[in-house]
């Protein structure tokens, strides 16, 4: 679920499941679940999206990893988010080993590339804090 | 040889508009859909006996039998299907499938995309297609509403952008290149009066030079959304030797996909068309070599190229000098989309996919006029939901 922050952008609303991911990064952590067999996963979820197991633990992870694609959003898609563009949605596969999107921050967007070395950028809106990314150093 | 089991005879197809002057209910859009494709395939409501829908606005709940009692119809097959863009792919395989079976002879297959007339109290004004940019991912619990929409990955643009990138940086292909698919599908559109954009075509250079909405997309490499609706009819092969046009057998088919958010997909660059496709080849025990014309869905330059590759007409990778080597013209040595496309004649919502559809039909059945592939017997077609996500892939043979 969505709800939007006090300048008008969509945060997500957690659940019980996710709350310990988004608890983390308020902290300016990456917490996500591991599995025994099958190491993390994401997004949280009750069960390993590998082999179901549910007995999985919260650990935390470095925040590094590499941009596998990237765009720059250049017309608004989200009307929302239109006072923000151009700006730069990223996927980024973690080097333990996930995959997740979020915003490049911190950098031109001219200068994001496919496999580029990225570090977590945390950004606090309201209660909430988003996860980005920025080139590492 | 491939299955010959259930055919399609017949069609309509509404001309997809911007904006849509004549509001009506979806039930009403299935009734006029209904009495022009039986129309066309000289069938008798009478005969038909099963129904396959997305949905229906004024019946969100039990729509299947909402519209059986709305036509006067006693159903045997009932299916509503939810594959995004590869509903309509994906609603004539089911409608075979369930002819062979036996469990029904006739199916009405609907795509209409409308708008409802005016609700009182609500905001009146012109009806212009727009979809909503979440597309239902705001809801409690979704996934998208935590991950993709506060990152801004919504609608669908930035997320076939994102193909594009990863396909860029891993195999290589020039924006000119991506960009001739947009110009050889207008191309086509000039042979359609149908097309949103019959009477202007447009050159490598105006793609270029249109302005970046998710890089490295451009505005002539995505589809403009619009009204329309459109309707097949599949039936047994016995009834469709008595119809008036060439019976169009639903031969092959396959179906797959992996993901919602193109952020979970195994891999952005190698698209669950390849699996799709090679059970739709393998089912109709048709070699690619064989296709006389390709209706490859095309939200995007992009989807093209990922589907020409890994639909097997080429290795991977090899897609962008597929493109160049080859003019995709109705009149070219390798005809797509002879109608236009979606980039040509507009996306007129679930219409827009099945467009691929009524376009293999039209050229299969010697109906296709001005832009008739000649001799055109096997055609390949498929449709692309969501986010290079839901994929259907089919065969189709003229008897």
């Amino acid at each position: 679920m969505v709800h939007f922050s006090s300048d008008g952008r969509p945060l997500p609303t957690p659940t019980p499941i996710t709350a310990p991911y988004f608890d983390g990064l308020v902290k300016h952590r990456v917490v996500l679940q591991r599995c025994p067999r099958d190491g993390y996963f994401f997004y949280p979820r009750g069960r390993c999206p590998h082999c179901l197991g549910d007995d999985w633990e919260w650990g935390e992870l470095s925040g590094r990893g590499t941009v596998y694609s990237f765009t720059v959003d250049r017309a608004g898609h989200d009307p929302a988010l239109s006072s923000r563009i151009p700006f730069a949605i990223a996927l980024v596969d973690l080097d333990e080993g996930p995959r997740l999107v979020g915003n490049m921050v911190d950098c031109d967007v001219a200068d994001i590339a496919v496999g580029m070395a990225v570090e977590a950028a945390f950004e606090d809106v309201d209660e909430t804090t988003l996860l980005g990314f920025r080139p590492a150093l | 040889m491939g299955k010959r089991s259930a055919a399609i005879v017949a069609l309509t197809e509404w001309a997809p508009k911007r904006v849509w002057d004549e509001p009506m209910f979806t039930m009403e859009a299935c009734a006029r859909l209904a009495a022009e494709v039986l129309a066309d395939a000289e069938v008798d409501k009478g005969e038909v006996d099963g129904l396959v829908i997305n949905g229906l606005r004024e019946s969100p709940m039990f729509a299947p039998s909402a519209l059986a009692e709305f036509l006067g119809v006693r159903s045997n097959f009932n299916e509503v299907v939810d594959l995004g863009g590869a509903t309509p792919a994906g609603m004539v395989w089911r409608a075979a499938a369930a002819i062979e079976v036996g469990i029904c002879e006739t199916v009405l297959v609907f795509t209409p995309s409308v708008p409802a007339p005016p609700q009182p109290g609500a905001n009146g004004g012109p009806m212009k297609m727009k979809m909503g940019a979440y597309m239902g991912g705001e809801v409690w619990g979704s996934p998208q509403g935590q991950f993709e929409i506060p990152a801004g990955l919504v609608a669908a643009t930035p997320s076939f952008a994102m193909a594009a990138s990863r396909y860029m940086a891993e195999y290589g292909v020039s924006e000119e290149t991506l960009a001739k698919v947009a110009v050889d599908s207008r191309y086509n559109a000039q042979a359609n009066p149908m097309a949103v954009f019959c009477g202007k075509p447009i050159t490598v250079d105006d793609v270029m030079s249109s302005r970046y909405v998710a890089d490295p997309l451009k505005l002539l490499e995505i589809v403009m959304p619009c009204y329309g609706g459109s309707a097949v009819l599949v039936t047994t092969a016995e009834r469709a030797a008595r119809c008036p046009h060439r019976p169009v057998y639903v031969s092959g088919y396959g179906e797959h996909l992996t993901h919602k958010s193109i952020t979970y997909a195994p891999d952005i660059v190698d698209t669950p068309i390849r699996l799709a496709a090679d059970r739709a080849f393998a089912m109709a025990g048709v070699s690619r070599e064989a296709v006389d014309m390709a209706s490859m869905y095309d939200c995007y330059t992009i989807t093209v190229l990922l589907t020409i590759e890994d639909a097997g007409f080429c290795p991977k990778g090899q897609g962008g000098r597929f493109i160049d080597e080859h003019s995709l013209r109705y009149d070219g040595d390798w005809p797509l989309n002879t109608h236009g496309g979606q980039l040509g004649m507009g996306q007129a919502g679930l219409s827009g996919g099945m467009s691929h559809i009524t376009e293999a039909v039209r050229q299969v059945q010697g109906r296709a006029g001005e832009r008739q592939v000649p001799d055109c017997d096997i055609a390949y077609a498929n449709g692309t939901g969501g986010m290079l996500a839901e994929q259907v892939a089919l065969i189709l043979e003229g008897a």
